[in-house]
């Protein structure tokens, strides 16, 4: 623990005179001047690069301008345009600051788009799913196929034109729902009375759709002999499946596994096994209604990916949020943070072989988290909590029986740093953990910014990069804490990032109880609250805060006066992290892809969303 | 039996003197179910199995604070072999479903299925979703429905208690999982992941109107062709 590596970078970077985004966008414009242009269109900033170019644009803006980080790619449908559109949010990780966007726009009959898993292999599986769900084609990359939903789907589900199978209107309350007061299915109309449609005169035989071999043969397996296959013994590498259902994969995940011995040659994640079109569903909602749409992303930190939707739409607003709530915003994503990464440290070691033990003893604290939430928002686990402009509600009078305030003061000066203590003395120097965790799942740090890490997984490799701190939101910027920083890349560095957090949450948390002392019985919602939501001028808005996972951004696009998203994009952590699955498992035995899934700290609901 | 109540013996039965106090006559049903449901409802063993977020109360369920092994259940197996209790907790999506449906043929009979959740027994939130399947109860017979998004462990507990009770009030005579001609007993067929889930047990209701919708479809054609035609031909 004492160890830890500590780095503070200053609070807030001090205004330059030049904003590193507006000089990169400058630079992109005069270097490239036939192929990058300002974008024209209201409340939008990036810029828009012709398709064949950009492959070097996006060099050039990793190499010379210093944006080395690509956060996020995905597709939008321009219908009204005839158009496709892919939007790719770089960063630059020493600078910090905010994002040069690209706008790629391409014919909708014919999207082509080049790919960039040569610039950055992190844009592998986020390219996947633009071709999966809006069928852009990114040419030349090295595996394309479906990834959330399964191969031999019908269409590409998230265009504007695509209709559900079943399929009611675009807004929700469906009118079915409620004719004169009584209810109707619709989906009892639908001639298989169920939410299903066919193609015309097909005939299934149920074989024509081989999903499964072609899973198998994913890994580029040509099953050839193992390499120390000889002449007396010859033995054969196998293809292995774990999951989707499986205790050690976190949900329904799955992963193909191609062996020699007891090593791992190859691996392939197959997921989408809990794709619950999060993002289609979210363009029908209205605004308000998405709330609690993303406690479900990820389900152990739900507060905290409210704050990321919140402030994605505050910025399409313009509201300002009063300063109690800015305070319990960060007193409950700070408890969210605790109550996720105790669950993750616990199911780590349960991942590890140590079976539940850790495990009981911090659910046992994230219990007490948990029961401040449900007298808080009513709920234990989705705490549909906050809302444009604030938090739903004030703080509550007593949390089972003691007053709020003490209950805190209990839990964030003396239950949680206990048990935090208790937990390091029996794990951190544990024998086994080490042996098990030292050098396995390595990521050097070239390679974390390279597959778009976040969170923890790209602390842990030796990126000091924490949005807190790099695009301060909130009231981040004056508070005083610390990033966790480790170098090895490797399971033990992930969970000691996650150890060490743990503390820095608790003294975030310990400087914010004064505060809501003192603010006590100010609003904590700017105006009235409301749920007819419109947006006021048109445009797109990304919103990004540090999620357990790492960056959770949301991009939202909208026209003037909507009442719900145009575009609603979900940049998830999990899902992301995962692209380097492969690499770090590749080399280590069969029982270590376990551990170094458990060390990514993945949660389906917001992998395949 | 006591001698007090030898009366309600046949009369012709002779019950000798020294046994009269401690054998019991009684039919078959009477002394071997509630002996063998006790057993059952006292031993159920759910199989680890979480789908979405419904899971991770199940799992609170089973863990501190909650304690699932005072009602002899904290044997959570990860084999469906090993399992009689299925908790369905999360979205049922159409691509998990032949796993799921899979999973549940595996599993030795008598076998029970809890549908934790709203997503689970009816699509929940994500009920218009094209991926998700509204409620699990499609394809499998669900013993006890637990309502709630997500149902609090207390709420889980409430629903394994309705399950005991459903298991206290089984015969064997009549339990479905010996009879032929009971819908929820034997196989379900594994649905197959065409351009949609495609569910066997619909297939000739597919091919018909499938059929339908190609001669509409044809129809329809053909009167285009028709009308881009006729003005050429005036
Ligand atoms: S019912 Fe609610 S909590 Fe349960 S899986 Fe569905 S969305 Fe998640």
């Amino acid at each position: 623990m004492n160890e830890a590596i500590l780095e503070a970078p200053g609070s807030v970077p001090p205004e330059t005179a030049v904003n590193p985004v507006e000089q990169a966008i400058n630079a992109l414009k005069e270097r490239f001047p036939e192929a990058v242009s300002d974008d024209p269109r209201d409340g939008y900033s990036g810029l828009l690069v012709a398709a064949d170019k950009l492959p070097e644009v996006a060099l050039a803006l990793r190499d010379d301008l210093g944006f080395d980080y690509l956060s996020s790619v995905t597709g939008v449908d321009l219908i009204e345009d005839g158009k496709l559109e892919a939007v790719y949010h770089t960063y630059s990780i020493d600078q910090g600051g905010g994002s040069v966007v690209l706008h790629v726009q391409v014919d909708r009959e014919n999207p082509v788009i080049p790919t960039l898993v040569p610039v950055w292999p992190g844009a592998d599986f986020q390219e996947r799913e633009a071709w999966d769900l809006y069928g852009i084609h990114f040419e030349g990359h090295p595996d394309l196929r479906r990834i959330l939903t399964w191969d031999g789907f019908h269409g590409h589900p998230m265009r504007k034109d695509w209709k559900e199978p079943f399929y009611e209107e675009d807004t929700k309350p469906f009118g079915s729902r409620w004719p004169a007061g009584g209810v109707l299915r619709a989906e009892e109309l639908n001639p298989y009375g169920q939410n299903v449609q066919y193609p015309p005169g097909w005939v299934p035989t149920g074989e024509e759709y081989d999903v499964e071999t072609e899973m198998y043969a994913i890994t580029g397996a040509d099953l050839a002999y193992s390499i120390d296959a000889s002449q007396q013994m010859k033995t054969d590498k196998i293809t292995v499946n774990l999951g989707p259902q499986h205790p050690s994969t976190h949900g329904v995940f799955r992963m193909v596994v191609q062996l020699d011995g007891e090593t791992v040659v190859d691996l392939k994640p197959v997921m989408g096994y809990l794709h619950r079109n999060h993002e289609k569903i979210g363009e029908r909602n209205t605004f308000l209604g998405n709330i609690p749409y993303t406690d479900r992303l990820d389900y152990l930190s739900p507060i905290s990916n409210n704050h990321g939707y919140v402030l994605a739409v505050e910025k399409l607003l313009g509201s300002v949020v009063p300063e109690r709530a800015e305070w319990i915003r960060i007193l409950t994503v700070e408890l969210t943070r605790m109550a996720n990464h105790l669950w993750a440290i616990g199911f780590l070691l349960n991942d590890l072989g140590a079976l539940q033990t850790p495990m009981l003893y911090f659910y046992i604290e994230r219990e007490l988290i948990l029961d401040f939430f449900e007298t808080l928002t009513g709920a234990r686990m989705m705490n549909n909590y906050m809302r444009f402009g604030g938090v739903a509600y004030d703080l509550p009078d007593d949390v089972r029986g003691q007053p709020t305030m003490s209950f805190l003061d209990e839990l964030v000066n003396e239950r949680l740093p206990k048990a935090i203590e208790q937990g390091n003395n029996l794990m951190t120097f544990n024998e086994i953990v080490r042996a098990r965790s030292i050098g396995v799942g390595r990521l050097t740090r070239q390679e974390a910014i390279a597959y778009s890490m976040a969170g923890p997984m790209l602390r842990a490799s030796g990126v000091n990069y924490d949005v807190r701190k790099a695009e301060p939101y909130s009231y981040y910027a004056s508070l005083d804490f610390d990033i966790p920083v480790y170098y090895d890349g490797d399971v033990y560095d992930r969970y000691r990032v996650r150890m060490d957090e743990l503390q820095q949450s608790l003294r975030i948390l310990r400087q914010v109880l004064p505060y809501l002392k003192e603010t006590e019985g100010s609003p904590v919602i700017d105006g009235k609250p409301s749920y007819a939501i419109r947006i006021p001028q048109p445009g797109e808005a990304y919103g990004r805060v540090e999620n357990p996972k790492g960056e959770l951004g949301f991009y939202i696009t909208a026209k003037r006066r909507s009442a719900s998203p145009e575009r609603y994009h979900v940049r998830a952590p999990s899902f992301i992290n995962l692209t380097s699955l492969g690499k770090m498992c590749q080399g280590h035995k069969v029982a270590d892809i376990v551990v170094i899934l458990g060390s990514i700290d993945i949660v389906l609901g917001e992998v395949d969303r | 039996m006591t001698s007090s109540n030898a009366g309600a013996v046949a009369p012709d039965l002779v019950v000798p003197e020294e046994l009269s106090n401690n054998v019991m006559i009684t039919n078959i049903a009477k002394l071997l179910d509630p002996a063998y449901n006790w057993a059952r409802r006292n031993s159920i063993w759910p199989m680890v199995f979480g789908l979405a977020c419904c899971a991770i109360e199940m799992i609170c369920t089973a863990s501190s604070r909650y304690d699932l092994a005072r009602f002899g259940m904290e044997v959570f197996r990860a084999t469906p072999r090993q399992s009689d209790l299925m908790i369905i907790s999360g979205t049922v999506t159409k691509k998990m479903v032949p796993t799921i449906v899979r999973l549940y043929n595996q599993m030795p009979e008598p076998r029970y299925v809890l549908s934790m959740g709203a997503c689970a027994s009816g699509g929940g939130p994500f009920k218009e979703g094209y991926n998700v399947v509204d409620g699990i109860d499609k394809f499998l017979p669900v013993d006890v429905y637990v309502p709630g998004c997500p149902p609090t462990p207390q709420a889980l507990i409430n629903g394994l208690i309705a399950l005991q009770e459903k298991i206290d009030q089984q015969s064997i005579a009549t339990a479905p999982w010996y009879r032929k001609d009971d819908p929820t007993a034997g196989v379900v067929p594994i649905p197959v992941l065409g351009p949609d889930l495609v569910d066997l047990r619909k297939i000739d209701t597919i091919k018909r109107e499938a059929a339908k919708a190609l001669a509409e479809q044809e129809k329809q054609e053909a009167q285009e062709r028709e009308t881009a035609v006729s003005p050429e031909a005036a």
